[in-house]
């Protein structure tokens, strides 16, 4: 399986591929790491007639701390941010959460802006983007804008991305002391059937700023209000998912389409915000 | 598919390869894999299911393993790859490849090459036959079962300070 053929561009910068993503009018795509793009491209599901390569520009490599969030450039690499060493305070969990994106091979290719603007649902960084509430800095031909995760993702992998218009910038405005994932796959590195991110920080004990995320399960990554609020507040030891499985399952069927939700996905997904909620308290960041 | 073809858009490429430079015209659309194959002649890279999920292709790319059935050639541009075929010395077997030997590591031996590359380039440590399953997880193996491929991990892991 071999892609089709394509007119192949190296941008010189970001500024650069936005020209010519323009010039190309809808009809490029931008190769980061290329591991979602070319196994697509191999399977001819995808066949764009031009690739702008981002692959060599000096800039989108960043990994820096400002003001108690976290900005990553969208070149960064899994695994830079998975062997880095992240001492800032509120996103401490980050290198454990990246062991669970693909394999080893994958993440040393692989961006964090390739997965965000490729948009599976069940892809790590757009959980994380999700839970926390992550700002996006697109650069398009007319100038820089910041969207919201909640507005950047808009559909089964379709963002707010104009087709000039290239990811330059992950922000995450706030941490939290405590975060963990749980991924329900077959086996390591695949795909996640579902999966659940809860984060929180502690105050005396109690849990406070509570954020909580379903992956896989619908058309995207989506937060729970509902479950959020009666997490919020409660002693840290005396929380049990048990308790609150009426508001999960209200949670996950208020958002996932009735008839993709089987009782063995309702079941999985719960156990996945089990295993997410417990491992946030005790420090099991990724599993 | 012909990469003779005068349509196909190629660019020049220089890249080292098992410490050899290389510098000439590559089609655009060419694997790293059916590069270092076809081009190199180089033909332990195996191609398995060029879609990413086998790992029998496995490489190093400037010292990190990595997928070469999506990564194109043309992206190893300035980079510095290592094939299966850079890890003996001469007809001397490397010390992995001697403990793929020692512990039956392999059966047909069409997966191993990219066992190989994971091991020689893996950033993860192995230490017990969990984290050598966590590490190895990202190659298939149909033949193996996978038991003796992690005791080859583990003597290699165990041993390679003492040798190298």
């Amino acid at each position: 399986m071999k892609p089709a053929p394509f007119e192949y561009v190296r941008a010189r910068d970001f500024a650069h591929a936005t020209e010519l993503l323009a010039d190309h009018r809808g009809e490029a795509k931008v190769l980061a790491g290329g591991q979602s793009l070319l196994p697509i491209m191999n399977l001819r599901l995808a066949r764009p007639r031009a690739l702008i390569d981002l692959g060599k520009i000096q800039e989108g490599r960043h990994i820096l701390a400002e003001g108690g969030g976290l900005r990553l450039g969208a070149l960064v690499r899994h695994a830079q941010v998975e062997h880095y060493p992240i001492d800032i305070a509120g996103f401490r969990w980050l290198p454990a959460v990246m062991g669970l994106i693909g394999h080893e091979p994958i993440r040393w290719r692989g961006t964090v802006g390739g997965s965000i603007a490729h948009a599976d649902a069940a892809a790590e960084w757009c959980l994380l983007a999700v839970l926390l509430d992550a700002r996006l800095v697109v650069l398009g031909p007319h100038g820089l804008r910041t969207v919201a995760a909640a507005e950047f993702f808009q559909g089964v992998m379709t963002t707010d991305l104009a087709s000039d218009e290239v990811l330059m910038e992950i922000q995450f405005p706030q941490g939290r002391s405590h975060l963990a994932v749980n991924e329900m796959v077959r086996r390591a590195g695949d795909f996640a059937i579902a999966s659940c991110a809860v984060a929180c920080n502690l105050l005396s004990g109690r849990a406070a700023d509570v954020c909580i995320a379903f992956g896989g399960l619908s058309t995207l990554p989506f937060r729970c209000p509902e479950l959020e609020q009666a997490v919020e507040g409660q002693p840290a030891s005396e929380v049990r998912a048990g308790a609150l499985i009426e508001i999960v399952t209200r949670e996950i069927s208020r958002t996932v389409d009735s008839s993709a939700l089987t009782e063995y996905l309702l079941g999985v997904a719960s156990d996945t915000f089990h295993q997410a909620l417990n491992g946030c308290f005790a420090g099991q960041v990724a599993s | 598919m012909s990469l003779n073809d005068s349509n196909e858009c190629r660019i020049a490429v220089q890249l080292q390869v098992n410490g050899t430079s290389f510098a000439g015209e590559v089609a655009v659309r060419v694997s790293l894999a059916d590069f270092l194959r076809g081009e190199l002649g180089l033909k332990g890279t195996h191609v398995g299911c060029e879609q990413g999920v086998c790992g029998a292709c496995t490489v190093l790319l400037d010292g990190r393993p990595v997928r070469s059935c999506i990564t194109l050639a043309i992206q190893a541009d300035d980079c510095n790859v290592e094939t299966v075929e850079g890890l003996a010395e001469g007809h001397e077997l490397s010390y992995l490849q001697a403990a793929f030997k020692a512990q039956h590591g392999l059966q047909c031996g069409f997966c191993t090459p990219g066992f190989l590359m994971l091991l020689a380039g893996t950033a993860s440590s192995i230490s017990d036959r969990q984290s050598a399953r966590e590490t190895l997880s990202a190659n298939l193996c149909r033949c193996t079962g996978y038991r003796s491929i992690v005791d080859s991990a583990l003597s290699y892991t165990r041993g390679k300070e003492d040798a190298e």
